[in-house]
């Protein structure tokens, strides 16, 4: 029971997506639009769970006064803060309506939050690039070189310093041409590897021969 | 005022984030963690509000059973009120399914989330499936046969097929091609140089954007 129904409901469900795109017809249209639908629901409730494990972990942490419990509090205060405003004080289905109680929270605490924290990888990228980017090899000058004029050519220095050059062979043309040709030469054998990973992997799944989902070996 | 007062809090919060770079702080520590609560609710609500709100408690008749303004009629209301049964009542396994989910919380009977689980790999299996085929394997391929009239679709043909000989482990990498696969690395190479140094341009952005906010919306000294 614990092990059959998942791979069955995995089989049924995967059978149903695969002979819709072929048969894009009644009934296998209208059951693909109902579980399209079903997995929305089911993700919310995933991201639920997720949230709901992130505030029983916390509480648990404040109520044992552990290691560094006071920034737990400030987990469930800032949760707490956000989805009182999203629920009693936001625009309702229009959520983030401007100037609500939950816009202003996602305007001043959430983006600057956010975007702060990811633009603190560029000094760490760049700090890594530093101690990882050795051109030993003519592999790794091959990266170093493309990564190097990319970043040039997207910046307006990349176009001063080759302003005497003609339109069409300045460094943000260059910058351009890496993106386009060769980089998407890359990426589409990429792109073809990973698609090709995918779809035998699905296939496992959905004929049952991957079971690590279940719980089992 | 009111702008001073919510850029301040911007600006403090940026400056709390930002002085990680010295070292692990109490600041940092806090920002960090109100950074979590404060995206943990925003999923929260937004969850509710995008998808379980209009797909399972409107379809169902649930957010009209609690007495909300301009709710649509559901499946409940189908069935207790016209003694019909609606197609919307299928929606009631969606939510069967979930609160199955959120059951994974309880150590003692946590296995039955394995059920929506398997549903929800088993359509991803098959969603994936048929976009991968379509979307990536079959159109990329497309895109990939072109007029050899060009330098640069010659480069794209190459530096294409190369990758994928690369890719290709089942045949020892020896000979001719071995030789293709060498082009093929040099050209995976180029593409991952090419991936770090745009990705590197987008979070200096992102870095110029909170520099320009402090400098320039908080302090006012950059017009």
């Amino acid at each position: 029971m614990r092990r059959q129904v998942p791979l069955l409901l995995t089989a049924i469900v995967g059978f149903v997506y695969i002979i819709q795109f072929f048969v894009p017809h009644k009934p296998f249209n209208i059951i693909e639009h109902l579980f399209t639908d079903w997995i929305l629901i089911i993700a919310a409730c995933a991201i639920w769970l997720g949230v709901l494990n992130l505030l029983k972990l916390s509480s648990e942490k404040v109520y044992k006064r552990a290691k560094d419990w006071p920034y737990a509090l400030v987990i469930i205060c800032g949760f707490f803060m956000i989805t009182v405003a999203g629920f009693f004080f936001s625009g309702g289905r229009a959520f983030q309506e401007s100037g609500t109680a939950f816009d202003y929270i996602y305007v001043n605490i959430f983006t600057p939050l956010s975007a702060t924290m990811f633009a603190l990888l560029a000094f760490f990228v760049a700090s890594a690039s530093y101690r990882a980017f050795r051109a030993r090899t003519f592999e790794a000058t091959l990266l170093l070189l493309a990564g190097f004029f990319v970043m040039l050519g997207r910046v307006p220095v990349g176009d001063l310093m080759t302003s005497w050059l003609p339109q069409g062979y300045r460094l943000s043309d260059l910058a351009g041409w890496i993106m386009m040709v060769p980089n998407m030469a890359g990426q589409r054998a990429i792109m073809i590897g990973i698609a090709l990973g995918i779809m035998s992997t699905s296939l496992r799944v959905i004929l049952g021969i991957e079971r690590t989902i279940t719980g089992g070996e | 005022m009111d702008s001073v007062f919510s850029h301040t809090i911007a600006a403090i919060l940026t400056i709390g984030i930002i002085s990680f770079l010295y070292k692990d702080n109490p600041l940092y520590k806090f920002c960090e963690s109100l950074f979590i609560g404060v995206s943990a609710g925003y999923w929260f609500v937004q969850q509710y509000y995008a998808n379980l709100l209009p797909k399972l408690f409107d379809n169902l008749g649930i957010t009209k059973l609690v007495g909300a303004e301009n709710a649509p009629e559901g499946a409940l209301q189908a069935l207790f009120l016209e003694g019909r049964l609606d197609d919307n009542l299928l929606y009631l396994i969606a939510g069967v399914l979930g609160v199955m989910m959120l059951l994974r919380l309880s150590p003692k009977i946590g296995w039955i989330a394995r059920w929506p689980l398997a549903f929800t790999v088993g359509s991803s299996a098959g969603l994936y499936f048929i976009t991968y085929f379509q979307s990536n394997a079959m159109s990329q391929l497309e895109h990939t046969i072109l007029p050899l009239n060009s330098f640069n679709n010659l480069v794209l043909i190459v530096g294409t097929v190369t990758g994928i000989i690369y890719f290709y482990f089942s045949k020892e990498h020896k000979g001719v091609f071995g030789g293709a696969a060498k082009v093929g690395i040099y050209f995976l190479m180029i593409t991952f140089g090419a991936s770090f140094g745009y990705t590197v341009m987008s979070r200096m952005s992102l870095l110029i954007g909170r520099i320009d906010f402090l400098f320039g919306t908080w302090l006012g000294l950059v017009k």
